[in-house]
């Protein structure tokens, strides 16, 4: 219905929720500015006990640093996790939740959203998802997030505790497209005040949309593909890599004078400045990228450019396997629930694929590409499951492996002393769609679970029987 | 990336299997050792269902093999009602919507119904069975709509379901008041433009078929008095659907979103004296649960969509296990092909979200929507006498691991999943085929044209013949004639 071929294709449901009208949503206007819409949440903060050293005991406990612990108890002091082990007493100062029967998981890490810099996805004034122009690579998207937004303590009451906001995820005021290298993304934690306690790394990644060679283009209007001849889309292409190459090549003669030269000889450059960690390749690019030749195109470019790549989208990842594995580029991947991406692939490629990366020693990670349906990210995970990949490698997908992508493993992704206490408790599998949610840590802190949908529940299962007229 | 390119490949490698594999089925089917998921009357392990004709002819834990039949051996494997998708839009050939007037009851889902859309068998690939496939909602009074069933690889004039009664789209709230899209200068604003415009366009359009019922009810009296000379009132394409609405011929599905405007399309319905159907998405329908359940309304809703537009951003996930315990005939549907291939899994959701039981969470997807749709003495439960659409997973369809592994209609396997894997490697195959043939046949043709120009100019004319089109040709020598006209226009063909 809603395929679209767009030249980004960054959020794959939202392009589906264009059919729930089945209309053509082309142009975003605002008619009206709710003000204080995501104010009203309640919820949004956590609610602070007043110990910070908690027992959780009897639990089975998935570490995934080692084997799943029967019977195990999880130490967290001062918003770190103290201990874990099979048998170990409850310190005597520690609050203790009795979790027998229960099962305890690291919290889940949806890696691309776009948390907290978007609200309602049509209503423009609710938008802070993109900037205008092709280069900001100076931005920063924890500067935007929302502490308020209803999305985080719904997105929490999902078992997860933390995520990455990025440029460009979600829905997009047209006006400004979003760009080439569109900004910074920031690794925050689901819960807090301000962004300064929420925050766990504001710069964690470039976000870079590779331009697409792609001659077909979905046209909304016609509810038709509309192609452009090759030589007018590789002339377009050509020149978006040429500028991104000369970007580049600037940020580093600008490392160069920065390192070398006073500030007397060079001009303080703010954008140059940020692209500095990306040519040097200690910060990742996230490259988003979904067909064979984009793939192909944007790990030879980033391989030329030594920059350290990951690649996000992946769609067609399956068709490259050799190429990635060779150039050690980990993926993270579009949704599960996604229809194939062309109409001759298999039809259920999209939910094989996982597995059929990681048997080719590819690191993958899930995510939503989206803020909205970020709870979703274990049904995405499950249902790769139900198609072929080991559990333990789909947990690890919701966890540990992002982190290892963007640099936090050492902070987060497993239950082992000395990392952030950011860990969930439930009634039973994790990736399973009844299972519950009992408890949940982030940085340490018991954090409420209470969220405006689950407000509203209460709020009109309590309505009265209207009269009779 | 786009699935929108119907190739000669797509078609071959997914409409041939399956079409073969419906045709060449037997009449008398048993599905024996299944944990079979009833939906009306619990479960029964280790069973047995006995297909005839297209029909359930008995199921039960002692169901005799009749000889002749074909054995079906699930080993355990859970069997459930195929799966009833009450808000699709699959199978249509284009757009959904006919948005350029307010009322477009005129046109009809029916007349575009394409069989070769490859998402009817990724659908039925995910359990699905029936859809109720409607006009978008661009207008407060939509296009008529079908309810098909998945019938993949048999012509349009199959895919409708036998009998459904026919159905009507309307549309409350941001899309037909244009919110979201509203056409810009030159263009004109089209009314309505707020909520109480599409209740007056409702009441307007209403008012006109009822005096336009009126008419042709003198119409025919008078005619069957025997009275002369009569002249039958004009007929009117845009009013017949309506006053089938009215005369109880035809369903109202009301897509909607916000309390306000489905109590005043209740209170609509009333003053014309018929009744709304289903409302879809209602997704503010937990706050006015009561009120839907007195008008005899079902609900139709997503499991956990929100926050795409201002008036989903009150949706809760809790909103089906609300409606149901008010008393509401609640189904939870895609409104998408791919949201379709999954609605087991949104199903078990309403467990999770405000504690439903399994089993209702599975007539959510099964015997509700059928209930709505007006086809639960056909489909929706497995039930003898029924129709045999059936789905059979290899774990509890209510789990994130179950994966559909057969799926019937009307008894015949439609989708068997151990089939689709082992094509695969035959359809690759031919695929490659094809594109082989291509390529050769492109490099034949250059391999020619390079000839061509390195010939001398005697044989200039004769290979030139060969090219494909004159704007394609390399720029010829200096020293070489230019074709002949005669000679082009022969070559212009491969």
């Amino acid at each position: 219905m809603s395929r679209t071929s767009s030249m980004r294709r960054r959020s794959v449901i939202p392009a589906s929720l264009i059919s729930i009208a089945g209309l053509l949503l082309v142009i975003v206007t605002p008619f009206f500015t709710p003000a204080n819409l995501a104010a009203q949440d309640s919820s949004a903060v956590p609610v602070s006990a007043s110990s910070n050293v908690y027992a959780i005991t009897g639990a089975k406990i998935y570490t995934l640093a080692g084997p799943v612990i029967e019977n195990g108890t999880l130490v967290i002091r001062d918003g770190k996790i103290a201990a874990v082990g099979a048998g170990l007493a409850a310190p005597p100062d520690a609050q203790v939740i009795d979790a027998k029967g229960l099962e305890v998981y690291p919290g889940l890490f949806d890696p691309i959203t776009g948390m907290g810099l978007g609200e309602i996805d049509q209503v423009l004034s609710t938008q802070d998802t993109a900037e205008t122009g092709d280069y900001n690579p100076d931005i920063v998207a924890a500067t935007a997030v929302n502490p308020s937004s209803v999305h985080i303590a719904v997105t929490r009451a999902a078992g997860i505790t933390h995520v990455l906001s990025v440029e460009g995820v979600g829905a997009i005021d047209s006006r400004s497209g979003g760009g080439l290298l569109a900004g910074q993304a920031s690794a925050i934690n689901l819960a807090g005040w301000t962004m300064k306690e929420m925050a766990i790394d504001k710069s964690v990644a470039m976000a870079l949309y590779w331009p697409s060679l792609s001659t077909a283009e979905y046209d909304e209007v016609s509810s038709s593909l509309k192609h452009k001849p090759y030589t007018e889309v590789k002339e377009a292409y050509d020149k978006q890599v040429n500028d991104l190459s000369d970007w580049l090549d600037r940020a580093r003669h600008y490392a160069q004078a920065v390192e070398q030269g006073s500030p007397a000889v060079y001009q303080r450059d703010l954008k140059l400045e940020a692209l500095i960690p990306v040519v040097q390749g200690k910060q990742p690019v996230l490259v988003f990228a979904d067909t064979a030749r984009d793939i192909r195109n944007s790990v030879e470019f980033c391989a030329k450019q030594n920059l350290k790549m990951i690649l996000a989208g992946g769609a067609e990842a399956w068709k490259e396997k050799i190429l990635l594995k060779q150039k050690n580029i980990p993926v993270i991947l579009d949704p599960t629930m996604r229809l194939p991406d062309e109409e001759d692939f298999p039809y259920d490629k999209p939910m094989t694929q996982p597995a059929e990366l990681v048997a080719a020693g590819i690191p993958i990670a899930f995510a939503s590409f989206n803020t909205d349906f970020s709870r979703r990210l274990s049904q995405q995970a499950g249902n790769a499951v139900a198609y072929g990949l080991s559990r333990d490698e789909a947990l690890k997908a919701i966890t540990l492996n992002a982190a290892r992508m963007f640099g936090l493993a050492d902070r987060l992704g497993t239950i082992e002393p000395g990392k952030m206490a950011n860990v969930i408790v439930t009634d039973g599998d994790v990736l399973e769609l009844r299972t519950q949610l009992r408890y949940l840590f982030i940085q340490g802190k018991l954090t409420s679970l209470d969220n405006r949908h689950l407000q509203f529940y209460e709020m009109y299962r309590k309505r009265p029987k209207p009269s009779a007229q | 990336m786009s699935r929108k390119i119907i190739g000669t490949l797509a078609l071959l490698s997914a409409l041939i299997p399956t079409a073969a594999l419906a045709q060449s089925f037997p009449e008398v089917t048993v599905i024996r050792d299944a944990t079979i998921l009833t939906v009306s009357h619990g479960t029964i392990q280790h069973g047995s269902i006995l297909i005839r004709d297209g029909k359930i002819a008995a199921v039960g834990k002692d169901v005799a093999i009749p000889a002749g039949a074909t054995v079906i051996d699930a080993a355990g494997e859970f069997v459930m009602p195929g799966i009833v998708d009450c808000h699709s839009h699959i199978a249509v050939d284009g757009s959904v919507n006919e948005g350029g007037v307010a009322v477009s009851s005129m046109v009809n889902i029916h007349d575009v119904l394409n069989p070769d859309d490859i998402v009817i068998y990724d659908d039925l690939a995910g359990g699905v069975t029936v859809a109720n496939v409607l006009h978008g909602s661009a207008n407060p009074i939509g296009g008529q709509t079908v309810v098909i069933k998945l019938r993949w690889g048999k012509p349009a004039s199959e895919l409708p379901f036998e009998g459904a009664l026919p159905g009507i789209k309307f549309a409350l709230g941001e899309n037909p008041k244009e919110s979201n899209f509203r056409p810009q200068p030159p263009t004109p604003i089209r009314y309505p433009a707020s909520r109480m415009g599409v209740e007056e366009t409702i009441r307007q359009a209403f008012t006109e078929a009822r005096e336009y019922k009126k008419t042709w009810d003198d119409y025919d009296r008078r005619k069957a008095a025997g009275e002369a000379n009569l002249i039958a009132p004009r007929r009117d394409l845009k009013l017949d659907p309506l006053v089938e609405v009215m005369e109880g011929k035809r369903y109202v599905h009301a897509h909607c979103y916000r309390q306000d405007e489905i109590l005043m399309l209740i209170r609509v319905a009333n003053e014309f004296g018929f009744k709304v159907r289903t409302f879809q998405h209602v997704l503010e329908g937990y706050k006015i649960a009561d009120e839907i359940a007195a008008s005899g309304a079902g609900g139709s809703t997503f499991s956990d969509w929100w926050a795409y537009k201002m008036e989903a951003f009150d949706a809760i996930p809790y909103n089906a296990a609300l409606m149901a315990e008010r008393g509401v005939v609640v189904s939870i549907n895609s409104d998408d092909a791919e949201e379709a291939r999954h609605l087991n899994q949104e199903a078990a959701k309403a467990i999770k979200y405000g504690g439903v039981s399994p089993e209702e969470a599975l007539k959510m997807v099964t015997l509700n929507p059928a209930i709505q749709l007006g086809i639960d003495n056909r489909v929706g439960s497995i039930d003898v006498g029924k129709d045999a659409d059936l789905a059979i997973y290899n774990h509890d369809p209510l789990s994130v691991y179950g994966v559909a592994q057969k799926v019937l209609i009307d008894g015949q396997v439609y989708f068997d999943r151990s089939h689709d894997l082992t094509q695969r490697a035959a359809l690759e195959r031919e695929k490659q085929a094809l594109v082989d043939k291509e390529k050769k046949a492109a490099e034949d043709e250059k391999k020619a044209e390079e000839k061509s120009a390195k010939e001398p100019d005697q044989a200039a004319t004769k290979k030139s013949a060969k090219k494909k089109n004159p704007d394609q040709r390399k720029p010829e020598p200096i020293n070489t004639e230019p074709p002949q006209a005669g000679a082009l226009s022969e070559g212009g063909t491969r």
